[in-house]
């Protein structure tokens, strides 16, 4: 019990540093790095409640596909960053107000009033949280599950007519064309009298 | 308190146990490289450090611990000593699940498959953050190509995977192999063949192997994302090239080859002459096949162009690998001898 109160901490603690970090930091690549890290730390607090599922996915998810995606674009933009330094005060005001509200949110939900706080139980050794997951996830949550996946069809259909703009002229290289050329359409052997 | 630190330090003598032999493949790997491609293409390879120039991938070691590292001075310095050190943590550290034996694995966990997916989708982290620090152009554009490369292959690799997830219902590696049980015929790369193509395939993409070495191109853009690298920092990246490379050729031949089993397993005669076998022999075996495919590729292809590699990853593999999740289920559901049964 002693060593996984030492691990939550430690990773508690990284994690709220992190996610300051993310915030703070004045470089946007270094922010998403920090936003990674704070992935991590996640991962673990989750993996330390046995979630195993929802921690791996966390990584292969966000760390592996979203922030590498994320950091790709970050890297590209053209940040200046003393502009965001001289303006960074002026947001201080409505922070503090969000900060305020939220952190008020959060501790009215968790006073001792209406958090009923559960005992964690261990799970026994031949429990798996995949198939329990999908159990549930197939039987009682059917609809709304479906309904996430149409949902995110529409999304991928949307953004894919969204950029894909059927301009004629647009430069593009014709695969099937490509595959069909053969040696006869590309090459001509022009027979020359060689020198004497 | 006491029970857990010996537990503890047991742990890190199976982790030393696991990674030196590791190391040490990694070396001979190198080795076996330029070998075997000098053989394909009429050459000798390297025949000067010791017999047969065994001691050349240890010269080529020392010389790259004695070279002066160089940082440049743009460059962001703590991301860039960083990463190297993430693109070779999570080749090592996907080895904790790997069983070389019915018993020999460091953790027989249940989410087996998912940790995999989850270690080789972060290695993509090392090359990005490479590219980014060292501040040059070639390197972006390699950290660049090799982010949009991962990540497109990386979908193709998990639908493959959950073809195999299906077929063995369940995603513990160890009952991955067990339900492969039974000789040759059982093993999974025949019911699932366009899966076992889709993930070697996907493996060498994903380990920015020719010929989908886009992330380095010499002859495009230089060296890629290490090209700002020298002495350890250079050689820990190529430490982590190979450590993947036999990573997917073990995963390989764990998914699809039945991992430790025999070949022989329920062949009358063969099984008794063979039983002596090891199941970490037919592993190494396995892998080393794969490996051996891995240089056959490099000599053999040319590199690919970049839209043809994101045509292949998203226009071929993806919806073969559909296609066939649908076929693996029907073949579940009408219980296909002598796979499913």
């Amino acid at each position: 019990m002693l060593i996984e109160q030492i691990v939550f901490i430690a990773f508690s603690l990284m994690l709220i540093f992190a996610a300051i970090m993310v915030v703070c930091s004045k470089n946007a690549v270094t922010s998403a790095l920090y936003l990674v890290y704070a992935f991590f730390n996640s991962a673990v607090l989750w993996m330390l409640m046995q979630a195993e599922f929802l921690s791996l996915v966390l990584i292969f998810v966000y760390v592996g596909a979203v922030m590498t995606l994320f950091l790709f674009v970050v890297m590209m933009l053209n940040i200046n960053i003393e502009n965001l330094r001289r303006s960074r005060m002026k947001y201080l005001p409505i922070g503090i107000l969000m900060t305020a509200l939220i952190v008020g949110i959060v501790i009215y939900v968790v006073m001792p009033e209406h958090y009923i706080s559960l005992t964690p139980v261990k799970a026994t050794e031949h429990y798996s949280n995949i198939s329990s997951l999908g159990m549930v996830l197939y039987t009682h949550y059917l609809y709304p599950f479906e309904l996430a996946a149409v949902l995110l069809l529409a999304a991928i259909i949307g953004a894919i007519s969204l950029t894909h703009v059927g301009n004629p002229k647009r430069k593009v290289q014709n695969i099937n064309k490509q595959i069909q050329a053969n040696k006869q359409s590309r090459l001509r052997i022009i027979k020359m009298p060689s020198e004497k | 308190m006491f029970d857990a630190i010996i537990a503890l330090v047991w742990i890190v003598i199976k982790i030393v146990i696991i990674l030196v032999p590791l190391l040490i493949a990694v070396a001979y790997l190198t080795y076996a490289e330029r070998k075997v491609i000098g053989y394909m293409q009429c050459r000798v390879g390297p025949n000067r450090v010791g017999i047969f120039g065994l001691g050349q991938p240890i010269a080529d070691a020392v010389k790259l611990f004695l070279k002066e590292t160089i940082d440049p001075t743009a460059a962001n310095k703590f991301l860039f000593m960083l990463a190297p050190v993430l693109s070779l943590m999570p080749a090592l550290a996907a080895w904790a699940v790997i069983p070389f034996n019915n018993s020999w694995v460091l953790a027989n966990v249940n989410a087996g498959v998912l940790y995999l997916l989850a270690m080789t989708s972060i290695g993509v982290y090392g090359i990005l953050i490479a590219g980014w620090a060292s501040n040059s152009k070639y390197a972006f554009l390699g950290a660049l190509r090799s982010a949009a490369q991962v990540v497109s292959y990386e979908i193709a690799m998990g639908f493959a995977l959950v073809g195999v997830l299906m077929a063995a219902g369940s995603a513990n590696l160890q009952t991955i192999i067990h339900s492969q049980q039974g000789g040759i015929w059982h093993w999974f790369f025949i019911p699932l063949f366009p899966l076992f193509l889709v993930y070697w395939i996907s493996g060498v993409a994903e380990t920015n192997r020719l010929p989908f070495d886009m992330a380095e191109g010499e002859s495009e853009i230089v060296a890629g994302f290490h090209v700002e690298y020298s002495g350890m920092g250079f050689a820990v990246f190529f430490l982590a090239e190979y450590a993947n490379m036999i990573l997917i050729s073990a995963l390989v031949s764990i998914f699809f080859l039945g991992g430790w089993l025999s070949p022989f397993d329920g062949i009358p005669y063969l099984s008794n002459l063979f039983a002596w076998v090891p199941g970490i022999i037919w592993f190494i075996a396995k892998t080393f096949i794969f490996l051996l495919l891995f240089l056959w590729l490099r000599a053999t292809f040319p590199r690919y162009r970049y839209d043809q590699i994101m045509r292949l990853g998203w226009k071929v593999l993806i919806p073969v690998t559909i296609v066939w999740i649908f076929v693996v289920g029907f073949a579940i559901e009408f219980h296909l001898s002598p796979w499913f049964n």
